[in-house]
């Protein structure tokens, strides 16, 4: 595997040029991210992600997590790093400063968690479920909570976990089935739960466990479920760790990626009842767990954004040092690194390309949830809750399917080399393939974006976002350029396709849901697509200007002008494809008998 | 006892470096900068001595254009407690760098002061000692292990035939190896707070150092390509060739 170079400049092109963090920094409470601070974070993080977790990924990967008597294992030298990584205080850099954390904005902890992910993924999704646990507490615990479990999050001394899926369980948790007792101030928990990320280890000296669970009279379904914290060692009022309480690992899982990440089964109540105790009210268990959802969804979607640059940069090393071949045209002469076949560049624009697209479509996405946190202004803070709102079903599962397509061409930029797990690019695929599964599949994010997004609202939020685009296509002026032009022509086609599918959604659920439902995925590509070309749209606009100005590092911005057009010329036609999919298609989806497949 | 340490602001050790298009020197715009490893080194060790009480403060220096502010943020972000900044534009050799550095060691009656044995971009390995020849104090340099008790500082140094031992009586100036240390990660709350630690910018007149260059560089070049190697028959045409073809022999 090749070493990992944080991708600092073109990071730092997005945060100010697109996702603009300059305005995030003049929100109240976020003064301190100057664009001084932020470049000496990224440098010092990247540091960290270079040296001391991307090593580990490899190696990870190999030894993999190991249930030892009922104790978890982890891979060599993990303990290590998160001794490095906790106490450089990077487990709290967005976290609330009342209990320890820095308070930086989530659009810098999503540049920052880039570059943890494409280190090293299974050592990363540690730090973002912890992540996840502090933001479900801090919002629905209760003071005494708080001051229990946050702070010892916050700093990593104690980590998260999310208990959601069951056997029956998964993405429907309204099937949730673990009980919970009430018993004088606490509760009871049993039930089984499966494929817990991080659910035991051996990093901490105790595990906060959220688990979704039903009390004994809730209603069936998604409205009688609620949340609990189960800390896997009870804690003693003084705040240090008791008796262990009664949750146990029954087996990790053997599994296609992330080798390092321990996957336990998780059994409570075998003993009686775990303890756990009550977050905010019954009932409201889902309710609490989609207020982290949004974050969560960026989250993993940044995931498919990091391992796809990872896998472009170990293809772009390979490719300019493997010798093979000579370049169409030449018969004699020195044979040349493939890196000069044209098809070879191919691939790796296509990787290249789409990675910065994924990259401003996240950090815009993030600014907006940023603003939506901070943003004084009612009025702008519901339009940036808008944005927010269609883009995190978009991050999550248009950068995810990405990552899982550009880890595979990575592997055929190397040829039989990449099939090879010594050269490392065959591992970046299979980590990269559990990123459009966990926190909600592919097309539980399409049904969130037709259903939730698009129909509940008859299309209005999306259609501000068509506008905004529509309004920006218009100020490109591409009379004095063929790039631009070229760049505003595919533009202004993929919005008037995305425009055209947001108005069949809402055509066709009116007649039959199950249409939508069958052309939801391909409406999501589209949008994924569509706004992707809209942000490099923007960034060859920048560039542009940068170049006219004569503003040096002029390598920098042609690169960028050249990669967005080739992101208007070879991925932006795929939305007039989608878009006739989405119209013809979910007839022909829909007709099989069940026993005709 | 205060501790001087010199931090340069240098390309990246990771950067593959480039020449001028005019042949006039190395390009350094919109290249990646960081701070001299063999000065991280040293920040580390001033930082350490801070730690185990030998030391009361670190002040960390940097000479040269306005963002070797940045590099001195680093330093800062690793525990030094503030920064002096010679801001000039003007290019520095190592004998007005080390002219520098005595007119600030002598402003702030500094007892120690490390350097690197030598920055990654020109790699001189002279302002050390010139300093310590200016300042007429004992010089420990290409230090591997450093030892302060007593007013006297030992020193383990990287000599050619291995390693030796001097004992030097402070006031002294220390210049790193890399065996030294390894240098910290800055954590994240000290990056945060580095940035309220203050930073003094001076000029050069303000000292009275005439910076004023000796040498004149006439071109830079890219070193000539290496030649593929052959594989000869046998010991006679090795001679042969060394010979007459290398002419060496
Ligand atoms: C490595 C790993 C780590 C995990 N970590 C955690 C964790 O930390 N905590 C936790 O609680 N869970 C975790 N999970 C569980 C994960 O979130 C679920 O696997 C995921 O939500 C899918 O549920 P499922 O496996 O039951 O698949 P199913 O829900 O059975 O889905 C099977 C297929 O049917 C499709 N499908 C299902 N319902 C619909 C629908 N309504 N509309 C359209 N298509 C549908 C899905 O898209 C999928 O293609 C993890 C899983 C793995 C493999």
């Amino acid at each position: 595997m090749t070493p990992y170079v944080p991708p600092i400049r073109d990071m730092e092109f997005v945060l100010n040029e697109l996702a603009d963090l300059n305005a995030i920094a003049a929100l109240p409470g976020y003064e301190q991210a100057t664009p001084d601070l932020v470049s000496a974070v990224l440098d010092e993080s990247g540091k960290l992600a270079a040296e001391v977790l991307a090593p580990l990924n490899q190696v990870g990967d190999r030894a993999g997590s190991h249930l030892d008597k009922g104790i978890v294992r982890t891979s060599e030298g993990w303990k290590d790093a998160y001794r490095v990584f906790t106490e450089g205080g990077w487990n709290g850099l967005a976290l609330d400063e009342r209990y320890g954390g820095q308070g930086l904005p989530w659009l810098v902890a999503t540049a920052v968690q880039e570059m943890w992910h494409a280190a090293n993924m299974s050592f990363a999704l540690c730090p973002m479920l912890t992540q996840a646990a502090v933001e479900v507490i801090l919002k629905h615990g209760s003071d005494q909570q708080k001051e229990t479990y946050v702070r010892k999050l916050t700093a990593g001394t104690w980590t998260g976990t999310m208990n959601l899926t069951e056997p029956q369980a998964g993405s429907d948790l309204g099937a949730v089935r673990a009980k919970a007792v009430p018993e004088g101030d606490h509760y009871l928990i049993s039930g089984q739960k499966i494929f817990i990320s991080y659910g035991d280890h051996d990093l901490t000296e105790n595990i906060v466990h959220l688990v979704l669970a039903r009390t004994p009279d809730a209603p069936a379904g998604v409205k009688g479920i609620s949340m609990f914290i189960v800390p896997k060692y009870l804690v003693h009022d003084d705040g240090s760790v008791g008796e262990p309480n009664d949750v146990r690992t029954v087996s990790l899982e053997h599994k296609l990626g992330i080798h390092a990440s321990p996957t336990a089964v998780l059994a409570y109540g075998d003993n009686g009842g775990a303890v756990g105790y009550l977050m905010g009210e019954e009932n409201h268990g889902l309710e609490y767990m989609f207020t982290m959802m949004n974050l969560a969804r960026l989250v993993v979607g940044v995931e498919g954004l990091a391992i796809a640059e990872r896998a472009y940069q170990q293809a772009r090393e390979y490719a300019r040092e493997r010798v093979q071949g000579r370049p169409p045209g030449t018969r004699a002469g020195d044979r040349v690194t493939i890196i000069e076949h044209p098809d070879v560049r191919r691939m790796l624009m296509t990787m290249k390309a789409q990675v910065e697209a994924m990259r401003a479509v996240a950090y815009v996405a993030t600014a907006a949830f940023d603003k939506t946190l901070r943003q004084p202004d009612a009025g702008e803070r519901r339009k940036q809750h808008e944005l927010l709102d269609l883009l995190t079903p978009v991050v999550k599962g248009w950068c995810t399917e990405l990552g899982v397509e550009i880890a595979s061409t990575g592997v055929q930029v190397h040829g039989g080399m990449g099939y090879i797990e010594e050269t490392g690019a065959s591992q970046h695929l299979r980590d990269a393939r559990i990123t459009t599964i966990y926190e909600g599949t592919t097309g539980i994010q399409a049904n969130d974006l037709v259903g939730r997004k698009i129909v509940r609202d008859q299309g209005q939020g999306a259609k501000r976002l068509i506008e905004t685009m529509q309004s920006f296509a218009a100020e490109l002026d591409g009379k004095q350029d063929d790039v631009i032009e070229a760049i505003r022509t595919a533009l202004v086609e993929g919005i008037d396709a995305m425009s055209r599918a947001t108005d069949w959604i809402l055509a066709a659920h009116a007649r039959d849901p199950r249409l939508p439902a069958a052309a939801s995925v391909p409406y999501l590509r589209l949008f994924g697509t569509v706004v992707g070309g809209w942000q490099m749209a923007r960034a060859a606009l920048v560039a542009r200007h940068k170049l006219d100005a004569g503003a040096g590092d002029s390598r920098f911005y042609q690169a960028k002008l050249t990669t967005a057009r080739f992101y208007a010329e070879h991925i932006m036609p795929q939305a007039r494809a989608l878009l006739h999919a989405i119209l013809q298609g979910s007839e022909a989806t829909l007709a099989l008998d069940t026993d005709q497949f | 006892m205060k501790v001087l340490v010199g931090v340069k602001r240098v390309i990246d050790f990771n950067v593959k470096i480039r020449l001028r298009a005019d042949n006039s020197g190395v390009e350094t715009a919109n290249v990646k900068m960081s701070m001299n490893p063999f000065d991280e080194i040293g920040v580390e060790e001033a930082v350490r001595l801070k730690e185990a009480g030998t030391v009361e403060e670190v002040i960390a220096v940097s000479l040269g254009v306005q963002q070797c502010q940045d590099t001195i943020r680093t330093a800062l972000a690793m525990g030094a407690d503030r920064g002096i900044h010679v801001v000039t534009d003007a290019p520095l050799e190592p004998l007005a760098v080390a002219k520098l550095l005595k007119a600030v060691v002598d402003k702030e009656s500094a007892e120690l002061v490390i350097v690197g044995k030598q920055a990654i971009d020109d790699d001189s390995n002279q302002t050390g000692q010139m300093l310590a020849a200016l300042l007429g104090w004992p010089q420990g340099t290409f230090a591997s292990k450093l030892v302060i008790d007593n007013g006297r500082a030992e020193v383990t140094r990287e000599i050619d035939g291995g390693l030796e031992t001097v004992m030097l009586k402070l006031p002294a100036v220390i210049s790193t190896d890399l065996r030294l240390n390894e240098p910290r990660y800055a954590s994240l709350p000290n990056i945060m707070k580095a940035k309220k630690k203050p930073i003094e910018a001076l000029k050069p007149e303000d000292l009275g150092v005439d910076t004023t260059p000796h040498l004149v560089t006439l071109r830079v070049e890219e070193p000539p390509k290496r030649q593929a190697g052959v594989i000869v028959e046998n010991a006679d045409a090795l001679v042969d060739k060394l010979k007459n073809e290398a002419k060496v022999i």
